[in-house]
C-alpha cells in the first residue's frame, strides 16, 4: 500500500496547524489512529460487560476481548494464554516488577536495567528493589547509545529489563544475546517493546525473552490499553498483582483463591473499548503490509537525519530506527518545538521520560522527531523549513 | 490557533541572547532554586538584601529562552526594589500569564508584558513563571 493511500486512513492528518499542513513527527509519543480503530472503538462502546453476562451484548464483548487476545498472540508469535491486557506498557512492567518481584526478589539479588531506559522501565524496578532489599544495577551505554554487553556484570542477576528500541536514541537492543546471557545465570529477561512493535517484526519466541510489554497507542491504537506477554509457566507461577472481579476462583470472607493466567492478572471489568481498538490497530497494520511501511520509515528516518545535520543539529547517539533526538546549538529544545509548531511540525522536546540517558550525554533535554507509517518526504521538507526559520528567530 | 512566534517577542530573544545579571552572586543573602520536573529545567535566583532593599540580583538558569529571559528581566526589576514589592510583582505576573490572552496587561508589569504570548500556550506558562517562583521562594523568608 502506497504512502498516499495509507495517509487517507488517518483523520488527524487533515488537521491544519497555524496555516500549515500537519507534519506529525511525534509517533514515538503516540501514533495517530486510523479510522478503522476509531470505528472499532465506537462499535465496542455499544457492547456489554465481557465474561460476566450470559446475554447477547455480554457475549459479544467477550468475543471482542478473546478475538483480540488471539490477534495479539499471532502478532508477536505467542499464545493467547500468555497475553495479559493492561492499561499500557507502564502497567505491564509494574505488574511484573510487583507480582514477580515480591515473590522472587530477596536481599542481595540484582535487577539489571540500562542507562537508556524510559522511566517506566526504571522506576518500577527502583521501587521493588528498595522494597525487597535488592540491588538495581544500571548497564552503561556507549556514545552511540548502545548497551555494551561485554561490560555487563550478570553476577547475582535475577531479572534483566531493557527497551527493545530506545525511545530517545533509536537504538535496537541485542535481545537474543541478552537472553542468552541472562538465562545462563538463571535470570529472566523483560523487554519493553513500546517503541519496537510499530517498527520491527516482533517474535517473542525468536527473541527468547520471558516478558514483553507494549502499549496499543504507539501501534496506532488507543491510549489506556496495553499488553503483557509472559512465557507460559512464568505467569502462572506469579501471585496476583491487583485483586478484584474476574481474577478469582473462590472468595471466602478472609481469603481467596485465584484463577490461572491471564485472568489472574486482569482484575476488574476489562477495557473492551480499548481492546477492540487494539485489535483493529493490529488488523490495520496487516492491511498496510508492514514490510513496505518499515522500509518507507527507514527512508524517512535517513532523510530526517540528513536534514537535522544540514541545519547544524547535533544528533544524540547513532539512531538506527524510529526516533532521532537532537540539539541545536544555543536554542533550547522547547523553543525548537514551539517554533516548529508554528510551521505545522509536531515534534517533541524535553527529556522524553529518560532523564538518566540525557544525563549520560550531558544534557537536560533534547528535541526529538519520530516516524510512522504516514511519514513522507513532505514532512521531512517541512522540518527543514522549520529548522531554518528557528535560525531566523535565534540567529 | 495562535502562531507560536508570538512567544518570542524581540525583548525575550534579546534577554536570552544578552542576559542581564547572569552568573553567581557570592555574597547573596537570599537564594532559591526551582526546577520543572517535566522538562528538567532549573533556575536559581540570588539576591543581596541590605536594610530592606535589594541591592544586587543574579540568576543562573538551564532552560529555554522564555525562562532565561524571564529570569534576566526579573533581576532588572528586583534591583532597587524591596522583597515585598518584588514578590507582589511576581504574583501579578503569575496572574497575568494565567489570564485570558486578550486581557490588558497591568501597567505595573512594564516590559514583562512581552510574556503575554504564553497565555495561549499552557505548556509554556511554567517556563515564564519558574524564575518568579524562585524569586518568591528566595525572598519570602526575609
Amino acid at each position: 500500500v502506497e504512502l498516499a493511500a495509507r495517509r487517507r486512513d488517518f483523520p488527524a492528518l487533515a488537521t491544519v496547524v497555524n496555516g500549515h499542513r500537519l507534519a506529525y513527527l511525534d509517533s514515538a509519543a503516540t501514533a495517530l489512529r486510523p479510522q478503522a480503530v476509531i470505528a472499532a472503538m465506537t462499535s465496542a462502546a455499544t457492547l456489554g460487560s465481557p465474561y460476566r453476562g450470559v446475554y447477547a451484548l455480554a457475549e459479544a464483548a467477550t468475543s471482542v476481548v478473546e478475538r483480540t487476545r488471539e490477534e495479539v498472540a499471532r502478532f508477536i508469535n505467542g499464545s493467547p494464554g500468555e497475553i495479559v491486557f493492561t492499561s499500557g506498557a507502564t502497567a505491564s512492567i509494574n505488574l511484573v516488577a510487583q507480582a514477580w518481584g515480591r515473590a522472587n526478589l530477596n536481599r542481595g539479588d540484582v535487577v539489571i536495567a540500562t542507562e537508556l531506559e524510559h522511566h517506566s522501565n526504571l522506576t518500577p524496578w527502583q521501587m521493588i528493589c528498595a522494597e525487597r532489599g535488592a540491588e538495581l544495577r544500571l548497564a552503561p551505554i556507549d556514545d552511540n547509545g548502545r548497551v555494551v554487553i561485554d561490560r555487563l556484570d550478570f553476577t547475582r542477576a535475577k531479572m534483566v529489563a531493557i527497551a527493545h528500541v530506545s525511545n530517545v536514541v533509536g537504538t535496537v537492543a541485542p535481545i537474543a544475546e541478552l537472553a542468552r546471557r541472562a538465562h545462563a545465570v538463571g535470570a529472566l529477561l523483560l523487554v519493553d517493546g513500546a517503541q519496537a512493535v510499530a517498527h520491527l517484526p516482533v517474535d517473542v519466541d525468536a527473541l527468547d525473552c520471558d516478558f514483553y510489554a507494549f502499549s496499543a497507542h504507539k501501534l496506532y491504537g488507543p491510549t489506556g490499553t496495553g499488553v503483557l506477554w509472559g512465557r507460559a509457566g512464568h505467569l502462572d507461577a506469579m501471585p496476583p498483582w491487583q485483586g478484584g472481579g474476574g481474577m478469582i476462583r473462590s472468595v471466602g470472607p478472609t481469603s481467596s483463591t485465584y484463577r490461572e493466567a491471564p485472568a489472574r492478572f486482569e482484575a476488574g471489568t476489562p477495557n473492551v473499548i480499548g481492546i477492540a481498538g487494539l485489535g483493529a490497530a493490529i488488523e490495520h497494520t496487516q492491511t498496510m503490509e508492514m514490510r513496505t511501511v518499515h522500509s518507507d520509515e527507514a527512508r524517512a528516518h535517513r532523510a530526517l537525519l540528513a536534514v537535522i545535520r544540514a541545519a547544524g543539529g547535533r544528533v544524540i547517539g547513532a539512531p538506527e530506527l524510529a526516533v532521532i533526538a537532537f540539539e541545536m546549538p544555543r536554542v533550547h529544545p522547547h523553543d525548537i518545538a514551539s517554533l516548529a509548531d508554528g510551521e505545522g511540525v509536531a515534534l517533541r522536546s524535553g527529556h522524553h521520560c529518560a532523564a538518566p540517558l540525557h544525563h549520560r550525554f550531558g544534557l537536560a533535554a533534547s528535541a526529538r522527531v519520530s516516524v510512522g507509517c504516514y511519514t513522507g518526504d513532505d514532512d521531512v521538507a517541512q522540518l527543514a523549513v522549520a529548522l531554518a526559520k528557528i535560525r531566523d528567530v535565534f540567529p | 490557533m495562535t502562531d507560536p512566534r508570538a512567544l518570542y517577542h524581540e525583548t525575550i530573544v534579546d534577554h536570552d541572547r544578552n542576559p542581564r545579571n547572569e552568573g553567581p552572586l557570592p555574597n547573596a543573602t537570599h537564594e532559591a532554586t526551582v526546577d520543572n520536573p517535566l522538562c528538567g529545567d532549573v533556575v536559581t535566583m540570588r539576591f543581596v538584601v541590605e536594610q530592606g532593599v535589594i541591592i544586587a540580583a543574579a540568576f543562573e538558569a538551564r532552560g529555554c529562552a522564555l525562562s532565561r529571559a524571564s529570569a534576566s528581566i526579573a533581576t532588572t526589576h528586583a534591583i532597587g526594589s524591596t522583597p515585598d514589592l518584588i514578590t507582589a510583582l511576581a504574583s501579578t505576573f503569575d496572574e497575568f500569564v494565567r489570564s485570558s490572552p486578550d486581557a490588558q496587561a497591568p501597567a505595573i508589569l512594564g516590559d514583562l508584558e512581552v510574556f503575554g504570548g504564553v497565555r495561549a500556550f499552557k505548556s509554556r506558562r511554567t517556563c515564564a513563571c519558574l524564575p518568579f517562583q524562585a524569586l518568591t521562594n528566595a525572598l519570602r523568608s526575609s
